[in-house]
Protein backbone atom coordinates (compact mmCIF):
# COMPACT_ATOMS: atom_id res chain seq x y z
CA UNK A 1 0.00 0.00 0.00
CA UNK A 2 1.68 2.98 -1.36
CA UNK A 3 1.13 6.80 0.45
CA UNK A 4 -0.60 9.03 -2.03
CA UNK A 5 1.03 11.58 -3.33
CA UNK A 6 0.10 14.50 -1.06
CA UNK A 7 0.77 12.56 2.58
CA UNK A 8 3.63 14.05 4.13
CA UNK A 9 7.29 12.58 4.44
CA UNK A 10 7.54 12.28 8.36
CA UNK A 11 5.39 9.82 10.07
CA UNK A 12 5.27 10.73 14.11
CA UNK A 13 5.46 7.43 15.93
CA UNK A 14 3.70 7.73 19.49
CA UNK A 15 3.89 4.59 21.52
CA UNK A 16 1.01 4.84 24.40
CA UNK A 17 -0.29 2.80 27.13
CA UNK A 18 -2.61 4.36 29.33
CA UNK A 19 -1.86 8.14 28.33
CA UNK A 20 -5.68 9.42 27.64
CA UNK A 21 -4.84 12.34 29.65
CA UNK A 22 -2.29 13.66 27.48
CA UNK A 23 -2.51 11.77 24.08
CA UNK A 24 -4.88 14.19 22.74
CA UNK A 25 -2.51 17.31 23.40
CA UNK A 26 0.49 15.36 21.90
CA UNK A 27 -1.37 14.93 19.02
CA UNK A 28 -2.71 18.19 18.41
CA UNK A 29 0.50 20.00 19.46
CA UNK A 30 2.42 17.96 16.68
CA UNK A 31 -0.06 18.55 13.92
CA UNK A 32 0.70 22.55 14.84
CA UNK A 33 4.08 22.02 15.03
CA UNK A 34 4.54 20.32 11.96
CA UNK A 35 3.20 18.64 8.55
CA UNK A 36 3.64 15.02 9.27
CA UNK A 37 1.24 12.13 9.65
CA UNK A 38 0.33 11.46 12.98
CA UNK A 39 0.27 7.17 14.22
CA UNK A 40 -0.43 6.47 17.74
CA UNK A 41 0.05 2.85 18.77
CA UNK A 42 -2.25 2.03 21.48
CA UNK A 43 -0.39 -0.54 23.29
CA UNK A 44 -3.78 -2.20 24.73
CA UNK A 45 -4.55 0.77 26.95
CA UNK A 46 -7.85 0.54 28.75
CA UNK A 47 -8.48 4.22 29.57
CA UNK A 48 -9.73 4.60 26.09
CA UNK A 49 -5.99 6.39 25.00
CA UNK A 50 -7.26 5.35 21.31
CA UNK A 51 -10.67 7.22 21.40
CA UNK A 52 -8.97 9.99 22.27
CA UNK A 53 -6.08 9.63 19.83
CA UNK A 54 -8.36 9.19 16.86
CA UNK A 55 -10.73 12.58 18.07
CA UNK A 56 -7.52 14.12 18.32
CA UNK A 57 -6.95 13.53 14.67
CA UNK A 58 -4.05 10.51 14.91
CA UNK A 59 -4.10 7.09 12.74
CA UNK A 60 -4.59 4.94 15.72
CA UNK A 61 -2.99 1.32 15.62
CA UNK A 62 -4.32 -0.56 18.38
CA UNK A 63 -2.46 -3.67 20.02
CA UNK A 64 -4.00 -7.08 20.49
CA UNK A 65 -2.40 -7.16 23.88
CA UNK A 66 0.65 -5.37 25.59
CA UNK A 67 3.39 -6.15 23.61
CA UNK A 68 5.63 -2.75 25.67
CA UNK A 69 6.87 0.26 23.75
CA UNK A 70 9.38 -1.72 21.70
CA UNK A 71 6.97 -4.08 20.57
CA UNK A 72 4.52 -1.07 19.78
CA UNK A 73 7.39 0.80 18.05
CA UNK A 74 8.02 -2.26 16.00
CA UNK A 75 4.58 -2.02 14.72
CA UNK A 76 5.17 1.64 13.78
CA UNK A 77 8.08 1.14 12.05
CA UNK A 78 6.81 -1.88 10.07
CA UNK A 79 3.68 0.40 9.24
CA UNK A 80 6.53 3.30 8.25
CA UNK A 81 8.50 0.78 6.06
CA UNK A 82 5.24 -0.33 4.13
CA UNK A 83 3.63 2.55 3.58
CA UNK A 84 7.10 4.31 2.67
CA UNK A 85 7.56 7.10 4.98
CA UNK A 86 11.75 8.16 4.53
CA UNK A 87 11.20 9.34 7.70
CA UNK A 88 10.00 8.41 11.62
CA UNK A 89 10.11 10.49 14.63
CA UNK A 90 8.96 8.53 17.77
CA UNK A 91 7.60 11.06 20.60
CA UNK A 92 6.48 9.98 24.08
CA UNK A 93 2.71 10.26 24.82
CA UNK A 94 2.74 11.87 28.29
CA UNK A 95 4.25 15.10 27.16
CA UNK A 96 7.40 15.46 27.91
CA UNK A 97 8.61 15.68 24.64
CA UNK A 98 7.76 19.45 22.94
CA UNK A 99 6.60 18.47 19.46
CA UNK A 100 7.76 22.18 19.19
CA UNK A 101 11.08 20.57 18.71
CA UNK A 102 10.71 17.80 16.37
CA UNK A 103 12.08 20.20 13.45
CA UNK A 104 15.30 20.24 15.48
CA UNK A 105 15.60 16.69 14.86
CA UNK A 106 14.39 16.48 11.75
CA UNK A 107 17.61 19.49 10.38
CA UNK A 108 19.96 16.91 12.72
CA UNK A 109 18.40 14.26 10.55
CA UNK A 110 19.20 15.39 7.00
CA UNK A 111 22.44 17.15 6.39
CA UNK A 112 22.57 18.14 3.06
CA UNK A 113 26.01 16.38 2.31
CA UNK A 114 25.59 13.30 3.59
CA UNK A 115 24.50 10.54 1.28
CA UNK A 116 20.87 9.84 1.67
CA UNK A 117 21.33 5.90 2.03
CA UNK A 118 23.25 5.81 5.21
CA UNK A 119 20.71 4.40 8.28
CA UNK A 120 20.78 7.82 10.61
CA UNK A 121 19.09 8.78 13.57
CA UNK A 122 18.74 11.97 16.00
CA UNK A 123 17.93 11.78 19.78
CA UNK A 124 16.57 14.69 21.37
CA UNK A 125 18.73 14.77 24.35
CA UNK A 126 17.49 16.88 27.62
CA UNK A 127 19.56 19.44 28.98
CA UNK A 128 22.00 18.44 31.39
CA UNK A 129 20.82 20.30 34.20
CA UNK A 130 17.22 21.41 33.25
CA UNK A 131 13.85 19.76 34.58
CA UNK A 132 13.67 17.93 38.06
CA UNK A 133 14.16 14.90 37.55
CA UNK A 134 14.24 12.85 40.56
CA UNK A 135 15.82 9.49 39.43
CA UNK A 136 17.37 7.09 41.75
CA UNK A 137 20.46 6.74 42.31
CA UNK A 138 21.36 2.97 40.67
CA UNK A 139 19.26 4.74 37.79
CA UNK A 140 21.43 7.50 37.09
CA UNK A 141 24.52 5.57 37.64
CA UNK A 142 23.52 2.91 35.01
CA UNK A 143 22.58 5.98 32.48
CA UNK A 144 26.29 7.88 32.88
CA UNK A 145 27.58 4.50 32.58
CA UNK A 146 25.54 3.53 29.25
CA UNK A 147 26.25 6.99 27.72
CA UNK A 148 29.70 6.39 28.26
CA UNK A 149 29.76 3.37 26.79
CA UNK A 150 27.36 3.97 23.38
CA UNK A 151 29.19 7.37 23.29
CA UNK A 152 31.85 4.82 22.12
CA UNK A 153 30.33 2.49 20.38
CA UNK A 154 28.61 5.12 18.19
CA UNK A 155 31.28 7.77 17.76
CA UNK A 156 28.93 10.22 18.95
CA UNK A 157 28.76 12.46 22.25
CA UNK A 158 26.28 11.08 23.60
CA UNK A 159 24.62 12.05 27.10
CA UNK A 160 20.72 10.92 27.24
CA UNK A 161 20.50 7.24 25.58
CA UNK A 162 17.38 6.27 27.18
CA UNK A 163 15.68 9.11 25.56
CA UNK A 164 12.62 8.42 23.49
CA UNK A 165 12.26 11.50 21.49
CA UNK A 166 14.33 10.56 18.40
CA UNK A 167 14.14 10.87 14.85
CA UNK A 168 15.25 7.85 11.83
CA UNK A 169 16.12 8.28 8.23
CA UNK A 170 14.25 6.15 5.84
CA UNK A 171 17.71 3.04 6.01
CA UNK A 172 17.15 3.02 10.19
CA UNK A 173 13.53 2.82 9.45
CA UNK A 174 13.74 -0.28 7.25
CA UNK A 175 16.53 -1.62 9.64
CA UNK A 176 14.35 -1.02 12.77
CA UNK A 177 10.73 -2.14 10.73
CA UNK A 178 12.92 -5.70 11.24
CA UNK A 179 15.12 -5.32 14.12
CA UNK A 180 13.90 -3.09 16.94
CA UNK A 181 14.27 -4.59 19.98
CA UNK A 182 10.83 -5.46 22.21
CA UNK A 183 12.47 -6.39 25.96
CA UNK A 184 11.33 -4.23 27.89
CA UNK A 185 12.94 -0.92 29.48
CA UNK A 186 16.07 -1.51 27.53
CA UNK A 187 14.46 -0.63 24.40
CA UNK A 188 16.00 2.37 23.32
CA UNK A 189 19.92 1.78 24.74
CA UNK A 190 19.82 -1.63 22.85
CA UNK A 191 18.49 -0.03 19.53
CA UNK A 192 21.45 2.33 19.23
CA UNK A 193 23.42 -0.89 19.94
CA UNK A 194 21.91 -2.32 16.93
CA UNK A 195 22.45 1.07 14.65
CA UNK A 196 25.97 0.82 15.98
CA UNK A 197 26.45 -2.31 14.63
CA UNK A 198 25.46 -1.19 10.97
CA UNK A 199 27.69 1.99 11.23
CA UNK A 200 24.55 4.07 11.80
CA UNK A 201 25.29 7.81 12.14
CA UNK A 202 24.11 9.21 15.32
CA UNK A 203 23.85 12.75 16.54
CA UNK A 204 22.35 14.13 19.85
CA UNK A 205 20.53 17.45 19.77
CA UNK A 206 19.53 19.15 22.89
CA UNK A 207 16.00 19.49 23.51
CA UNK A 208 14.14 21.27 26.78
CA UNK A 209 11.96 18.15 28.27
CA UNK A 210 8.63 19.33 30.26
CA UNK A 211 7.03 18.28 33.10
CA UNK A 212 4.47 15.25 32.03
CA UNK A 213 1.58 16.57 31.44
CA UNK A 214 -0.50 13.34 32.43
CA UNK A 215 0.72 9.91 34.46
CA UNK A 216 3.14 8.95 36.94
CA UNK A 217 6.98 8.64 36.20
CA UNK A 218 7.16 4.37 35.93
CA UNK A 219 10.19 4.68 38.34
CA UNK A 220 10.95 2.93 41.12
CA UNK A 221 13.75 1.93 43.35
CA UNK A 222 12.50 -1.58 42.52
CA UNK A 223 12.40 -0.88 38.65
CA UNK A 224 15.29 0.47 38.28
CA UNK A 225 17.40 -2.36 40.10
CA UNK A 226 15.51 -4.53 37.54
CA UNK A 227 16.53 -2.01 34.49
CA UNK A 228 20.26 -2.18 35.82
CA UNK A 229 20.72 -6.06 35.63
CA UNK A 230 18.18 -6.12 32.43
CA UNK A 231 20.76 -3.38 30.42
CA UNK A 232 23.73 -4.90 31.93
CA UNK A 233 23.19 -8.11 30.73
CA UNK A 234 22.29 -6.64 27.59
CA UNK A 235 25.53 -4.53 27.15
CA UNK A 236 26.94 -8.39 28.08
CA UNK A 237 24.89 -9.98 25.35
CA UNK A 238 25.86 -7.57 22.70
CA UNK A 239 29.20 -7.78 22.93
CA UNK A 240 29.11 -11.77 22.50
CA UNK A 241 26.09 -12.26 20.08
CA UNK A 242 26.62 -13.49 16.87
CA UNK A 243 26.23 -10.59 14.33
CA UNK A 244 22.77 -11.75 12.45
CA UNK A 245 20.06 -11.61 14.91
CA UNK A 246 17.76 -14.18 14.40
CA UNK A 247 14.28 -11.90 13.53
CA UNK A 248 11.23 -12.82 11.97
CA UNK A 249 10.74 -12.99 8.16
CA UNK A 250 9.10 -9.63 6.78
CA UNK A 251 5.78 -10.58 5.83
CA UNK A 252 5.03 -9.03 2.79
CA UNK B 1 13.18 -58.38 42.33
CA UNK B 2 13.10 -55.92 45.75
CA UNK B 3 10.36 -53.41 46.36
CA UNK B 4 11.78 -50.10 44.92
CA UNK B 5 12.25 -52.37 41.41
CA UNK B 6 8.80 -53.04 41.42
CA UNK B 7 8.08 -49.44 42.06
CA UNK B 8 10.50 -48.50 39.62
CA UNK B 9 9.01 -50.54 36.54
CA UNK B 10 5.28 -49.69 37.90
CA UNK B 11 6.18 -45.82 38.00
CA UNK B 12 7.81 -46.51 34.25
CA UNK B 13 4.82 -48.31 32.68
CA UNK B 14 2.57 -45.94 34.58
CA UNK B 15 4.63 -43.22 32.61
CA UNK B 16 4.52 -44.52 29.67
CA UNK B 17 0.98 -45.83 29.34
CA UNK B 18 0.37 -41.65 30.19
CA UNK B 19 2.35 -40.89 27.29
CA UNK B 20 0.98 -43.08 24.71
CA UNK B 21 -2.75 -42.16 26.14
CA UNK B 22 -1.86 -38.49 25.22
CA UNK B 23 -0.22 -39.43 21.74
CA UNK B 24 -3.54 -41.06 20.92
CA UNK B 25 -5.44 -38.31 22.01
CA UNK B 26 -3.28 -35.71 20.35
CA UNK B 27 -2.44 -33.77 22.87
CA UNK B 28 1.20 -34.44 22.92
CA UNK B 29 3.75 -33.73 20.02
CA UNK B 30 5.25 -37.01 18.86
CA UNK B 31 8.98 -35.14 19.31
CA UNK B 32 8.72 -34.45 22.71
CA UNK B 33 7.20 -37.86 23.26
CA UNK B 34 10.00 -39.89 21.96
CA UNK B 35 12.35 -38.39 24.35
CA UNK B 36 10.54 -39.44 27.46
CA UNK B 37 9.67 -42.66 25.80
CA UNK B 38 13.47 -42.89 25.20
CA UNK B 39 14.65 -42.64 28.83
CA UNK B 40 11.15 -44.80 30.29
CA UNK B 41 11.87 -47.69 28.07
CA UNK B 42 15.54 -48.33 29.49
CA UNK B 43 14.38 -47.36 32.87
CA UNK B 44 12.15 -50.07 32.57
CA UNK B 45 14.60 -52.82 31.50
CA UNK B 46 17.02 -51.85 34.34
CA UNK B 47 13.77 -52.32 36.93
CA UNK B 48 13.25 -55.91 35.81
CA UNK B 49 16.98 -56.87 35.26
CA UNK B 50 19.00 -54.26 38.18
CA UNK B 51 22.06 -56.39 37.57
CA UNK B 52 22.47 -55.07 33.88
CA UNK B 53 21.96 -51.85 35.42
CA UNK B 54 25.12 -52.51 37.93
CA UNK B 55 27.48 -53.59 35.26
CA UNK B 56 26.61 -50.47 32.82
CA UNK B 57 27.47 -48.48 36.03
CA UNK B 58 30.73 -50.27 36.95
CA UNK B 59 31.70 -50.15 33.74
CA UNK B 60 31.50 -46.32 33.45
CA UNK B 61 33.23 -46.95 36.70
CA UNK B 62 30.81 -46.05 38.55
CA UNK B 63 31.62 -47.38 42.47
CA UNK B 64 27.55 -47.03 43.71
CA UNK B 65 25.75 -47.72 40.89
CA UNK B 66 22.66 -45.43 41.92
CA UNK B 67 24.80 -42.31 41.79
CA UNK B 68 24.84 -42.99 38.13
CA UNK B 69 21.05 -42.59 38.11
CA UNK B 70 20.79 -39.62 40.59
CA UNK B 71 23.49 -38.11 38.18
CA UNK B 72 22.10 -38.92 34.96
CA UNK B 73 18.48 -37.68 35.74
CA UNK B 74 19.69 -34.30 37.39
CA UNK B 75 21.47 -33.76 33.92
CA UNK B 76 18.80 -35.51 31.49
CA UNK B 77 16.33 -32.85 33.22
CA UNK B 78 18.80 -30.30 33.10
CA UNK B 79 18.73 -30.50 29.50
CA UNK B 80 14.90 -30.93 29.18
CA UNK B 81 14.54 -27.13 31.08
CA UNK B 82 16.68 -25.44 28.85
CA UNK B 83 15.40 -26.53 25.36
CA UNK B 84 12.31 -25.79 27.28
CA UNK B 85 12.81 -22.06 27.87
CA UNK B 86 14.65 -22.07 24.53
CA UNK B 87 11.30 -23.16 22.82
CA UNK B 88 9.09 -20.65 25.19
CA UNK B 89 11.55 -18.01 24.14
CA UNK B 90 11.32 -18.82 20.32
CA UNK B 91 6.96 -18.70 20.82
CA UNK B 92 7.04 -15.92 22.48
CA UNK B 93 9.13 -13.81 19.75
CA UNK B 94 6.45 -15.58 17.26
CA UNK B 95 3.29 -14.46 18.87
CA UNK B 96 5.17 -11.39 19.57
CA UNK B 97 5.75 -11.05 15.68
CA UNK B 98 1.79 -12.34 15.02
CA UNK B 99 0.78 -9.74 17.46
CA UNK B 100 2.47 -6.63 15.59
CA UNK B 101 1.17 -8.57 12.25
CA UNK B 102 -3.05 -8.42 13.11
CA UNK B 103 -2.42 -5.12 14.85
CA UNK B 104 -1.39 -3.89 11.37
CA UNK B 105 -3.34 -5.72 8.89
CA UNK B 106 -6.59 -4.69 11.28
CA UNK B 107 -5.18 -1.05 10.18
CA UNK B 108 -5.28 -1.98 6.61
CA UNK B 109 -8.55 -3.17 6.58
CA UNK B 110 -10.00 -0.20 8.28
CA UNK B 111 -8.20 1.80 5.83
CA UNK B 112 -9.48 -0.25 2.85
CA UNK B 113 -12.75 0.33 4.56
CA UNK B 114 -13.09 4.13 5.18
CA UNK B 115 -11.53 4.55 1.44
CA UNK B 116 -13.85 2.30 -0.73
Amino acid sequence: MARSAERPDVLVVIPALNEADSVGAVVKETRAALDADILVVDDHSTDGTAAVAAAAGADVISNVFNLGVGGAMRVGFRYAARHGYPIVVQVDADGQHDPREIPALLAALQPTAEPALEPRLVIGARFAGTGSFSVPRARRWAMKLLAAYLSRLTGTHLTDVTSGFRAYNRATVELFARTYPAEYLSDTVESLVIASRVGAHVAQVPVSMRARLAGAPSQSTWRAVTYLVRVGLMLVLEVIRTRTRPEQPEVK
Amino acid sequence: MSGVHVTALVACVVTISVIVELLRRRQLRDKYAAVWLIVCVPLAVFAIDPNLFNRLAHSLGVINPPDLLTVGAALFLLIVCVYLSWEVGRLENKTRVLAEEVALLRKELEEEKATP
